[in-house]
């Protein structure tokens, strides 16, 4: 009897848990990456600038298999040549150097110079902004009115100061533009910390008993995330052009290294002659900056459940 | 209002105080000894010791730094190494020039920005719109050298219509305000530009938020006409934004205008910093950023406080 009981029981059981298993297959949400892929998808101009972008960090990445000459040595037989050079299809430089060559390895350089800083930026920047936002009161008063200051400086005018005073070089030039933009992201950090911090799921949290490290790094770090990196992306077209005016004024990497920035002002003495020198890398340093931009508003747009289409 | 004059001018006092701080410890910070850099490598150890007392070198840094604001604070910056000229003579004059070059980019940036946006906000995804909404995409990712360099080379170089580099024409026997606007239209284009882009999209969106508002849509169903709809009812919701950000590029142009400055040889602030940045004269790199940065602080501010008496529900907060 008992024995019949319990094989009813578990018959019973087992339909039950199909059913939910059936429930749940149901009602199951896609997963939050699959939405945000979905909605960026839709997005045809964000999915082609994120092709650009991926295509020159490719095309830079493997400058030394791509790259047709030296990037630092220059055939003055040929100096100044036009586009469409046989064997220089951008043609080349004041020194002879291949356009095309440079332009690959200078990617490298401007690349790095805009990537680098943003990351690091922003590593620092949401510590920051979590850490003042969360922890409100004295905290929240040193690490932003701290910020406030550097706020208050022209962006140009500091990573120029900060990079001449640093002297040339690579480094200098990140780190310059690294300390520029912690007070700009970290606002954005501290402001999603701060808003994010007051909604009903992490009150809940806490009455739950979580604690303040589960609130911090469960609940209200991942909130923080998206808009410092939509934020992000937009900084890497804006430091790219940044980065590059650093190079025009000789603050940036030394010569004869290339980067997008020193081969437009290497062009400048050659512009009523040859302008292709100067405005080859131009061309190629806006539409990689736009297309970061485009793809910072494409990330947006697909991360707000209210702007999805 | 009052009270929040108050409490706005009462919060850019730690700002300044602070920048004053990071300008002043990032000139220490920089490696090398300003008593040897003056004397040269042929100095005693007593002289650069004398020197460096004269200088206060000798005292801590709180000392150091409490003088210097004393004196800054008295309009006095220091001696130019590399031209051994008081500082404040010979970055006044370069500041009025950059206010000038700031003055002419905002005038292209407004007519510009406000324009377009304005046109692009009222007619949505018309060919207008997509054009120019396209074309500033492009534009706020140029970089301000490069177009400048392009725009000195089709215009100055090749078509001659305006001149080159310069605020006045060498030949000219008395410097008049014709030849300072023909001089300050290419780099004011080139320092503008940017800012006229974002300006531009901003405005746009601005109206797009008001233009969608019932109350619009009321006076539409009223009957009045549109230019009286846009012009006199959109706008007065549409400006705080608008004017918060046309604040911020005033900043963005002071700091650009140092692009601007070393393509055109503009005499200003910007091209002071550069020479004096390539000739180590830290002194005047010191004086012209804090100049800058505080003029900043005072344009921001007062942005602010144009912007709350403009809106009541900021001033509220």
């Amino acid at each position: 009897m008992s024995a019949v009981n319990l094989q009813v029981k578990d018959a019973a059981d087992a339909r039950l848990a199909a059913d939910s298993l059936a429930e749940q297959e149901m009602f199951r949400r896609p997963s939050e990456w699959r939405i945000f892929w979905e909605a960026f998808r839709q997005d045809r101009l964000a999915v082609g600038a994120a092709a650009v972008i991926a295509l020159v960090c490719l095309a830079s990445l493997l400058a030394p298999v791509l790259s047709p000459y030296d990037p630092t040595v220059g055939d003055n037989s040929l100096r100044l040549a036009p586009m469409g050079t046989p064997g220089h299809i951008l043609g080349l430089d004041g020194q002879g150097r291949d356009i095309l060559s440079r332009l690959l390895w200078g990617g490298r350089v401007s690349l790095i110079i805009a990537l680098l800083p943003v990351a690091v930026a922003s590593i620092v920047s949401v510590f920051l902004g979590l850490v003042a936002g969360f922890f409100g009161g004295k905290v929240d008063m040193v690490i932003m009115r701290a910020l406030d200051v550097f706020f208050a400086f022209p962006a140009v005018l500091l990573a120029v100061a900060i990079a001449g005073v640093l002297g040339p070089g690579m480094l200098n030039v990140m780190l310059s533009l690294t300390i520029v933009l912690i007070p700009y992201i970290s606002r954005v950090a501290y402001m999603a910390t701060v808003t994010v911090k007051n909604e009903l799921f992490v009150d809940q949290a806490r009455v739950s008993g979580a604690r303040p490290r589960q609130i911090l790094f469960h609940h209200i770090l991942p909130n923080t995330l998206s808009p410092v990196i939509v934020y992000g992306s937009t900084l890497v077209g804006i430091m790219i052009v940044l980065g590059a005016g650093l190079s025009f004024l000789g603050l940036g990497i030394t010569p004869p290294r290339p980067d997008w920035g020193i081969m437009c002002s290497d062009g400048r003495n050659f512009l009523s002659v040859a302008p292709h020198v100067s405005a080859v890398p131009g061309v190629v340093l806006i539409i990689v900056a736009m297309s970061f931009n485009i793809v910072g508003d494409g990330l947006r747009d697909a991360l707000d459940p209210k702007l999805r289409k | 209002m009052l009270k929040y004059l108050v409490y706005r001018v009462a919060t850019i006092v730690p700002v300044l105080l602070g920048v004053s701080i990071v300008v002043f410890l990032m000139m220490k910070l920089i490696p090398g000894d300003p008593a040897e850099a003056i004397l040269g490598p042929a100095a005693t150890t007593e002289k650069i010791e004398m020197v460096r007392k004269s200088l206060g070198l000798d005292q801590p840094f709180y000392v150091q730094y409490v003088r210097w604001l004393w004196k800054v604070v008295h309009g006095d910056f220091g001696t130019s190494i590399a031209v051994n000229v008081p500082v404040a003579q010979l970055v006044w004059p370069k500041f009025w020039n950059t206010v000038l070059l700031t003055i002419g980019s905002l005038v292209v940036c407004m007519i510009v920005g406000l324009g377009v946006g304005i046109v692009s906000g009222t007619r949505q995804y018309s060919w207008f719109d997509r054009i120019s909404m396209s074309l500033t995409l492009v534009v706020a990712n140029t970089p301000a050298f490069w177009l400048g360099l392009i725009l000195m080379v089709v215009l100055a170089l090749r078509l001659g219509w305006f001149p080159a580099t310069g605020m006045y024409s060498m030949r000219a026997s008395e410097k008049t305000v014709g030849d300072l606007i023909h001089h300050m239209v290419l780099p004011a284009i080139t320092t503008g530009a940017v800012s006229a882009a974002i300006i531009a999209r901003l405005v746009r969106s601005s109206f797009l938020d008001v233009i969608r508002k019932h109350y619009i849509t009321a006076l539409r169903a009223k009957g009045l006409a549109e230019r009286d709809i846009i012009l006199r009812h959109g706008m007065k919701n549409a400006l705080p934004p608008i004017i918060n950000i046309v604040g911020l590029q005033v900043g963005y142009l002071m700091g650009g205008a140092l692009f601007t400055e070393v393509v055109f040889s503009w005499p200003g602030i910007g091209l002071q910093i550069y020479s004096s940045i390539v000739a180590r004269d830290l002194p005047v790199v010191q004086a012209a950023v804090l100049v800058t940065t505080f003029v900043f602080v005072l344009v921001n501010l007062s942005t602010d406080i144009v912007v709350a008496a403009l809106d009541p529900r900021i001033r509220r907060a």
